[in-house]
Parts: C-alpha cells; structure tokens; sequence
C-alpha cells in the first residue's frame, strides 16, 4: 500500500512539474492543480497510511494514536486544500488580466520573439 | 528627569509633524523650545554633576536580551547633551532666516529635532545596546537632513553615501557591543566600564576592537573612509554647521571617550588609533588646501580636526584625554561659528566658490569680522581657544614615553599640522575677505539679519572667553567631563593661556610662521585657484557601488530576465539538486533497511491505477484544455477516495467539494482563454523537461515512500487525549481547526478571504473578450433549474446539519461553507446570476467581513472570562425538536469560518461568472 501511495504521488509530481515548464498559463495552473494534489498527499501521509481508524472519537475506545489515525496533517491537509482553491482563483484571475490585456496567453506575457529579440515589449506596441 | 531630557526633541518633532499647517515662526519657536529647555533641564542636573554624581534611571526594555532602557548621565554625557542642546538652539534660529520659503519648514525642523533626539539618546545611554539603537538613529535622521533638498542630485547622492558608510559602521559597531556583551555579561555602561581588564584580556578583544572601531572611524570620517563628508555638504548649511561641527562626526570620537576605560591602554590600540588619527589628521589638512568651495574647505579641515581628537585618544595618556575632550569642546565651537558664516556667504552672494568671492569684509563688516576670529581659532592663534588644545596636543606629542620611533613622528605630524592648519586657514581668511573681488556675483551681497549673526557671534564670544579666560570659563565643565570619561584615573590639571617659554609654544610659532610661508609660497609658486586635487576615496566609492549594481543586473538577466518561464526552470532545476543531496550523500540511509509495507486490497489498487492514468493522461491532452480539465477532475476525484480509504473522512469531503468549485472555476476561465495550447515545436526542451520532471518525481516518490514505512512518533497523542475533556470535542480534526491550531486557521480564513477579495479586485473593471460567443439567448434547461430549486432548500439543510455536527463527526465550517457554495454555483450556472442574485439578495464582499467578525469575536469571547484568545467553553442543550445538543463556544469561531468560506468561494465563482454581463451592461450605460 505504501508503495502505491508513494508511486502516486511520485506521478503527480512529474506530471504538476513537466505542466510547469511549459509555456502557456493554463497548462502551468493545471500543473499547479497536480503538484498541489501531490503536496496534500505527501503531507497526509505523513500521517502514515492507516485504514479504517478516522481520528473522531467513538465510546469506550481509548483516545490513543492505536485506535485513531494521526489529526495533526490532516488538519494541516484540510486547510491547505481550501486555500490551494484561492490560489488557483488568483493564478486563474491573473492568466485570464494576462490574456486580455497583453493578448497572449504565455507566461512571459509575450510570444516569444525571435533569438536576439528584446524582452518585455508589448507585442501591440 | 533624563527621560524627560531625552523625550524633548521627539515630542516637539512629533509635534510639528502634526503642526505642519503653523507659521513658519511658530513652528521656528516650537523647534527651539525642545533645546531650551533641554538645557533648563540639563541645568537643573549641573549642580549634581560637577559634585561627581552620576545620575541614572533604568527602566526594562527586552531585558531578556539584555536591553534595557538605562539612561546616565555623568560628566562627559553632561558636557555632550550641552553642546547638542546648546549648538541645537543657535543651529535652530539660524535655520529660520536661512530656510527659504520653498524649503518645508516643519519638515526641516522635524527632521532636525529628530537627529538632536538620536544624539542626546547615544551620549545619554547607558546600555550600550541602547546606545547602538540610537546611533543608527542618527545615520538614518542625517540622511534625511543631508538629502533634504530631495530635487538635487548631489544632495541624494551625498545622502546615500553617508547612510552607507555610516550604516555599515553601525552594523559593524552592533557586532562589536554584541562581543564585549558576550565577555562582560551585561551590556550595562557602568559594568561593562569597570570590566575593563577583561576585556582586555579577553580573546575576542581584537575582534571588538576592530568592529567598534570600524563604528568610530566610519562615523567621524577617519582616514580612509573620510570621503563621505565632503560629499555631505550638499546638505543645508544649518545641518552642516551642526551635524559636521558639534553632533554626528563627533559621535565616533564620543564613542572612542566613553569606551576608553574599557578599550584603552594596549599597544593595539595605541598604534592603531594613533596611527590612524594622525594619517586622517594630515591627509585632511592637505586636502583642505586646496578647495575652492568655502564648506568644502571647512569640511576637510573638520576631517583633520576629527583626526587630532581620534590621535590623541590614541596616545591614551591621562592628559591626552584631557586635550582630546577639550578639543571636541573647542572645535565644536568655532567649526559651528565658522559653517554658519559660510551658510551667511553663500546666502548673501549665491556662491561658496573661493574663486568668486574676495574683499568681501567691505560688504560683510560683521560677519567677516566673526569669521575672522573664528578661522584664527582654527589656526590655533593665542587668545582664542583653539591654541589651548593645540598647546596641550604639541606637549603631548613632545612626551616622549617608550615608544619613542613613533613618538617622533607624531610630533612631524604635529607640527605639519600646525603649518597646514594655519595655511588652510589663511586660505579661508584671505581668499574670501580680503585681496580682490567679488567677481561676477548674481547679487550684490549685504549684511544679513541681525538674528542670522546672533548665533555665530555666541559661539566667537565663546571662543574668545575660553581662550582669554580659560580657568573661569571652561576649567570646570572640562573637568566633570574628564571624571566622567577617565573615573578615578582623572588627572589632576589647570588650564593657563600662558606657560611660559618652553618646547609646544616654540611649535606653535614655528607653526604660525610655517603656515604663513607656505602659504603665500603656494600662491606664489603656482595658481592655486586652478589646483584640482581629486580624491581617490570617492572615486572608488562610486566605482564599486556601480561595480555592485552591474553584477547584480547581470545576474538578475542571466536567471530571472527573459520571462517568469526562465526563472522557474531555475527555480525547480535548484529544489530538484538540493532534494537530490539526501539520496546521494554517502550515509544516506533513506532508502535502505526498511520495514515491509503494509498489503494492499485491491480496490485500492484500482483507485491507483486510475489516479496514475489520469494524472499522466492530463499531462498528455494538456494541448485540448477542455479534455486536460474533465481528466484532471477524475485525478481530483481519486485523491478524495484515498483520503476516504486512509482514515480522513473529513478531508474527503473538503477535497471533493472543491473539486467541483475548482473544476467550475476553471471552465468559466477557458471561456476566456484559448481552447487550445500552441504546441512548441522543440523537442529538445520537451525531453528536458520530461528528464527534469521524472527526477523530481522519483525523488518526492522515493521521499514518501521512506516516510511512509518508517513507524512514527508524532506529537498529535496529545491532542487525541485532550480533544474531549479541554475542547469538548470528538472530531479531533475539527477541533485542531477550531480550536488547539484555532490561530493559525484564523490567518487562513483571512488569506482566504484576501484572495477572493484580490479575484473581484481583478475582475471588476477588466475588460475580457469571451474567446468565443455561441449566438442565440442561452439555451434554458427547464427541468434542471426546477431539479435545482427543489435541491436547493435539501442542499442548504444538509450544509447546516454538516455545520452543526462538525465538532463531533466529520463536517465543519470549511466543508459546510463549501457544501452551501456548490449548489448556489448550479443555481448560478442554470438561473442566471441576476436570478439568483435577487432571490438570495446577499453581498459577499460584507459576507466575508462579516464572517472575519464573527471568527474575531468567537476568539475574543474567552477574554470575557478572563482566557487567553480563542479558548474553548462549552454547553449542553436540551432543545425541543431538535434535541441534546452540545455546543462548544467554538462553534462561534467556526460560523465565522463558514460565512468566509462561502461568501468567498461564491464571490470568486460570481466574479468569474458574470465578467461578460457587466461589461455589456456597462457599454449599454456608456
């Protein structure tokens, strides 16, 4: 099991890191989606895998780490999922002001020129 | 009673901060009653000072690093504070008439009154890391005062060199009282002063040594750092004749008198202060020959002056202190007098330039006369007090005591300085009030007010006083501040104009005679009006700063320039190398001898594969964004049923609602951005980034996996033990959210709330084009919108109930704000925004404030009861319907979490949404 967990979260991360060499902005936020995906699982798992223990407490079962699976990274997790929300918003918000206003959906907020040409001009310009 | 001394400048600074409207006089008057009555003050303590008290108060700061508010005030703080607060008054009313009406009065004055505060702080301190605060006080208020005319370049860029120099001198100044704090154990005055012998002894002394000089001699511009004085004459002539005269530079030398029983009497120190003292004392002398601007020369002669006093505390006798105190007294009186003459000059004739002015005593009776007395106090002339110190300085290099090769070259340097001394001065004297000019003036130069004269004629009065009647005079002031320095080492002497016939007055003439010819040796050699010497100092100054620059430009092109694309293959090649050391250190154990991992069902392996493909099948189709998007939601989907499988049900839950909000958000994005990815044609690059993308992925692999069989020994017992009998809670989860962590979340929401905030901020006026419009009204879906309406009320129950049991079974603010969030975004996506908008008649931007409120005031309620913030109490009720009910105050806390989470996420999600109709709407307005 722990094998399976480690290769999954080894394949989001190539894929979340490969998305974030490329060039235009919406394959770079999917890739932020995958690594953000990769990152919450490795810190649960930090946690370590266990089945069937959900840490809310039961009657008559001693409150121990032996009967309840670890709180403290998915509280952590718990968080970091909705903020990893907000901040797909803001990249997302940002990519759509890119596009519109500097019409092009690069991450340099150009096309690339030529070899030798200045950077940061507005293609418009 | 000191804190009141010290308060003073501040409180008047801050005063006319907010008093920016008066009168330029009022605002003049408010200025000079912070030294007034300072010096009432300073008054009222002399009777106690000149008896040999030392007045203290204490009060703590951050007394666990040992900083405490300890302010003393004994002999040498006494005669210091005098001339801050004494020169500060004269320096303040000659500023008013000198000030034009375009200069900003209250800015001026503020800024002034600013650094007196930071002055009177660092020779009142008597905790050395106070007066550490202090003097970076000063640096930082002389910049403003020195860049104060901000529209001159000169004037910035002489500001900024001085803040460099002086605040590297500062830092170096902080490590060496860190030092002597770590030997002495206490950074107290009194300890560290009596602890001088082991100090001494110590090993760091070098250390310290080194990095309190290198405070003191960036400070009073000791050779070879001197440079940044002239260029800080691009300062108004009020600030120069009190920063460069009485205050600032004299910091350094200050520091050097009040640390002298601690740091004083080894050979280091004598050869390294002498030496440098004595080289700063000619090379200034030298170069005060041969300027031509009136405060230039005055400049560099303060630099050589500040010299003599850096030497003579070098010398470390007892009666070389005493010269070296006298001395700062001395110059402090006359450079003051003579600076503010040059400021009259330059006022009344519109150039400092040497070669312009001439013969200007037929125009300027009274100043010329004042400046006059003042250049021949300078010289070191009989009768005025500049000769007494220097008298006292020659028979101090005479006293030949074992370290008799040395000795005889500071007497060399004693006497050129004595003939450069008077040259430079003659220079000023001749070259400005006699001979011939004034030539091509702008202006026909007159006398100046009356109240522009009055300070440089007290100060020539003192000079003249001083050195006429030296024992009624300064003899006591100079001996309180002599015990103060040396303690009970003080020597015992008298001060006489005159000695008798004997060896330093024999100098002194020769001196006097030297000067003179050399003097008019120069002017009759060659045209001193063409003579440029450049200094090398600034120079490199320059040259290294634009070095420092350049190498930073070429680094920022080489890694960040060219686009965020290049700086993040950076940024992730780096992370990649660094993770990579643990896996390839040499005892790197991470992967080696681990215990077997647990089996695995086969659903398990199912969700796997699934996640796998998926995730790699996004990577492939990322060119055909709507597939990537619909593909990377079955990725999100498997994550949520791993949390579900390992024991997180809360986490399940949370992932898969915002899945959904996520994946919605993102389609309503692609209705703005190009459907398709261009596809680079470079392989190379593509297998690059495959190769850089598969190290870092085996490596985040390899790194689970080594946690993942590895038993653990988390803290988090704890919180299982406490959730139920201190939080009142069984979903531990939640109560680590609410309650053990409560703050942490608190900044969450906040940053939750800021991001929606920053997603409307973009929206709002942007003008997007759709990348494609399908023509015709939108299709109507009447069965789903009813679906919706008979879901909606279902959906809210179901948020409230998620709500509500949160604190004991899986739910919560979080998940329930993002449970009530999706079916609002399907009542969006099928009953249009305006629809919903008017029905639910809620304002998400208050929503999000009005749930920060309320988490605020859950937090804060426990202080009612006297706990610390965002403590937990709890109830349980008994309710009719609805039945047993515990209720935890943090339930409090956790609405405020709902009511964010909701309004922020629908806020992001209407935003986004609705971008197309208020434009439109807004081009129907315009």
């Amino acid at each position: 099991m722990e094998f399976a967990i480690a290769s999954g979260v080894g394949v989001l991360v190539a894929g979340g890191v490969y998305l974030l060499l490329r060039a235009r902005t919406f394959d770079v936020i999917l890739g932020l989606t995958l690594l953000s995906y990769a990152t919450n699982l490795l810190i649960f798992s930090s946690g370590r895998a266990v089945v069937g223990k959900p840490p809310v407490l039961r009657e008559g079962l001693q409150p121990t780490l032996a009967h309840y699976a670890d709180p403290l990274p998915q509280a952590l997790v718990l968080t970091a999922i909705v903020i990893a929300f907000a901040m797909t918003a803001v990249t997302v918000v940002v990519a759509m002001r890119n596009h519109a206003d500097l019409h092009s959906d690069h991450v340099d907020g150009h096309e690339p020129g030529p070899p030798g040409a200045t950077h940061g001009g507005d293609p418009q310009a | 009673m000191l804190t009141l001394l010290l308060a003073l400048p501040f409180a008047a600074a801050l005063i006319i901060a907010l008093a920016r409207g008066a009168p330029r006089r009022t605002i003049a008057w408010l200025a000079a009653a912070a030294p007034l009555l300072g010096l009432a003050v300073l008054a009222w303590a002399t009777p106690a000072v000149m008896a040999g008290q030392v007045l203290s108060s204490s009060a703590p700061w951050i007394p666990q690093a040992g900083l405490l508010l300890t302010l003393r005030l004994d002999g040498l703080a006494w005669m210091f504070a005098g001339l801050v607060l004494g020169i500060g008054a004269l320096v303040v009313m000659y500023a008013r008439y000198y000030l034009s009406e375009k200069d900003s009065s209250p800015r001026f004055f503020g800024y002034l009154l600013l650094f007196m505060g930071a002055m009177l702080g660092v020779v009142l301190a008597g905790n050395l890391l106070l007066m550490v605060v202090f003097w970076e006080l000063t640096s930082i208020s002389s910049f403003l005062l020195i860049g104060f005319w901000t529209h001159r370049q000169d004037a910035r860029q002489g500001a900024r060199m001085a803040l460099t120099i002086t605040g590297l001198g500062g830092l170096a100044l902080l490590g060496g009282v860190l030092l002597i704090g770590r030997v002495v154990g206490s950074y107290e005055l009194d300890v560290v002063l009596a602890s001088g012998d082991a100090i001494r002894a110590s090993a760091e002394y070098p250390a310290i040594l080194a990095l309190v000089l290198a405070g003191v001699f960036t400070k009073s511009a000791q050779f070879p750092l001197h440079f940044w004085l002239p260029q800080a004459m691009a300062a108004p002539t009020p600030v120069s004749a009190y920063l460069h005269s009485a205050t600032m530079v004299k910091a350094g030398v200050f520091l050097l008198a009040r640390l002298h029983p601690a740091l004083a009497g080894t050979d280091l120190y004598f050869y390294v202060v002498a030496s440098v003292g004595a080289i700063t004392l000619l090379v200034g002398a030298w170069y005060a020959i041969f300027q031509h601007d009136l405060k230039g020369l005055l400049a560099y002669s303060t630099i050589s002056h500040l010299g003599l006093i850096t030497l003579l505390f070098g010398l470390s006798t007892p009666m070389a202190v005493v010269a070296g105190v006298f001395h700062i007294l001395n110059h402090a009186t006359f450079k003051a007098s003579l600076f503010m003459s040059a400021g009259i000059i330059d006022h009344e004739c519109g150039t400092r330039d040497m070669r312009r002015l001439g013969n200007l005593r037929r125009y300027l009776p009274w100043t010329s006369a004042l400046a006059i007395v003042a250049s021949l106090a300078m010289a070191g002339i009989p009768l005025l007090n500049g000769f007494l110190s220097k008298e006292m300085f020659f028979a101090e290099a005479l006293d030949a005591g074992e370290r008799n090769g040395f000795r005889h070259a500071i007497t060399v340097a004693a006497l050129l300085y004595g003939v450069f001394g008077v040259a430079y001065s003659l220079r000023f004297v001749h070259d400005t009030f006699f001979g011939q000019g004034p030539r091509a003036l702008p202006v026909e130069p007159h006398e100046p007010p009356v109240w522009m004269r009055v300070p440089v004629a007290v100060l020539v009065f003192a000079c003249l006083a001083v050195g006429i009647l030296p024992a009624l005079t300064v003899e006591p002031i100079l001996r309180a501040a002599v015990v103060g320095t040396l303690g009970p080492n003080a020597p015992d002497f008298s001060l006489a104009v005159w000695h008798g016939w004997n060896l330093p007055l024999a100098m002194s003439i020769a001196g006097v005679l030297g000067g003179l010819a050399f003097y008019f040796l120069l002017r009759r050699l060659f045209t001193l009006h063409d003579a440029m010497l450049r200094t090398w100092g600034r120079h490199l100054f320059q040259v290294n700063l634009e070095a420092l620059f350049n190498a930073a430009g070429r680094f920022t092109e080489r890694v960040a320039a060219g686009g965020i694309r290049r700086s993040l293959f950076w940024m992730i090649v780096l992370v990649v190398l660094v993770g990579a050391v643990p896996f390839l250190g040499k005892d790197a154990e991470l992967l080696t001898g681990l215990p077997d991992p647990q089996p695995m069902p086969l659903l398990g392996w199912i969700l796997w594969a699934i996640l796998v493909i998926s995730a790699i099948a996004t990577v492939v189709w990322h060119g055909k964004r709507l597939t990537a998007l619909i593909v990377i939601g079955a990725t999100g989907l498997m994550v949520s049923v791993t949390f579900a499988l390992l024991s997180a049900p809360d986490l399940a839950l949370t992932q898969l609602m915002v899945e959904m909000v996520t994946i919605a958000l993102m389609m309503m994005a692609l209705n703005y951005l190009p459907k398709q990815s261009k596809q680079a044609r470079t392989p190379f690059r593509r297998w690059r980034d495959v190769a850089i993308s598969t190290v870092a992925g085996l490596g985040c692999a390899g790194l689970a996996y080594a946690m993942l069989v590895r038993p653990a020994s988390p803290v988090s017992g704890e919180m299982l033990a406490r959730a139920l009998p201190e939080a009142y809670g069984a979903n531990v989860v939640n109560v680590i959210l609410v309650d053990f962590r409560g703050f942490d979340t608190f900044g969450e929401i906040t940053v939750f709330a800021v991001a929606a905030l920053v997603v409307h901020a973009m929206l709002r006026f942007a003008r997007l084009k759709p990348d494609e419009v399908i023509p015709g009204p939108p299709a109507s879906l009447p069965i789903p919108a009813d679906l919706t309406q008979l879901l909606f009320p279902l959906a809210l129950t179901v948020s409230i109930y998620l709500f509500l049991r949160g604190h004991n079974a899986p739910g919560g603010g979080f998940i329930a704000g993002l449970a009530i969030a999706v079916p609002v975004l399907i009542k969006y996506v099928l009953q249009g925004a305006r629809a919903v908008e008017a029905t639910l008649g809620f304002d998400y931007i208050r929503g999000i404030a009005l749930g920060l409120v309320i988490a605020a005031i859950g937090g804060l309620g426990s202080l009612a009861f006297g706990l610390p913030f965002l403590t937990s109490g709890h109830v349980d009720l008994d309710l009719p319907l609805i039945g047993h009910l515990p209720l935890a105050s943090a339930l409090v806390f956790d609405t405020g979490v709902y009511v964010v989470v909701f309004a922020g996420a629908l806020l992001i999600l209407s935003t986004m949404g609705t971008v197309k109709r208020r434009r439109l709407e807004a081009e129907g307005k315009a």
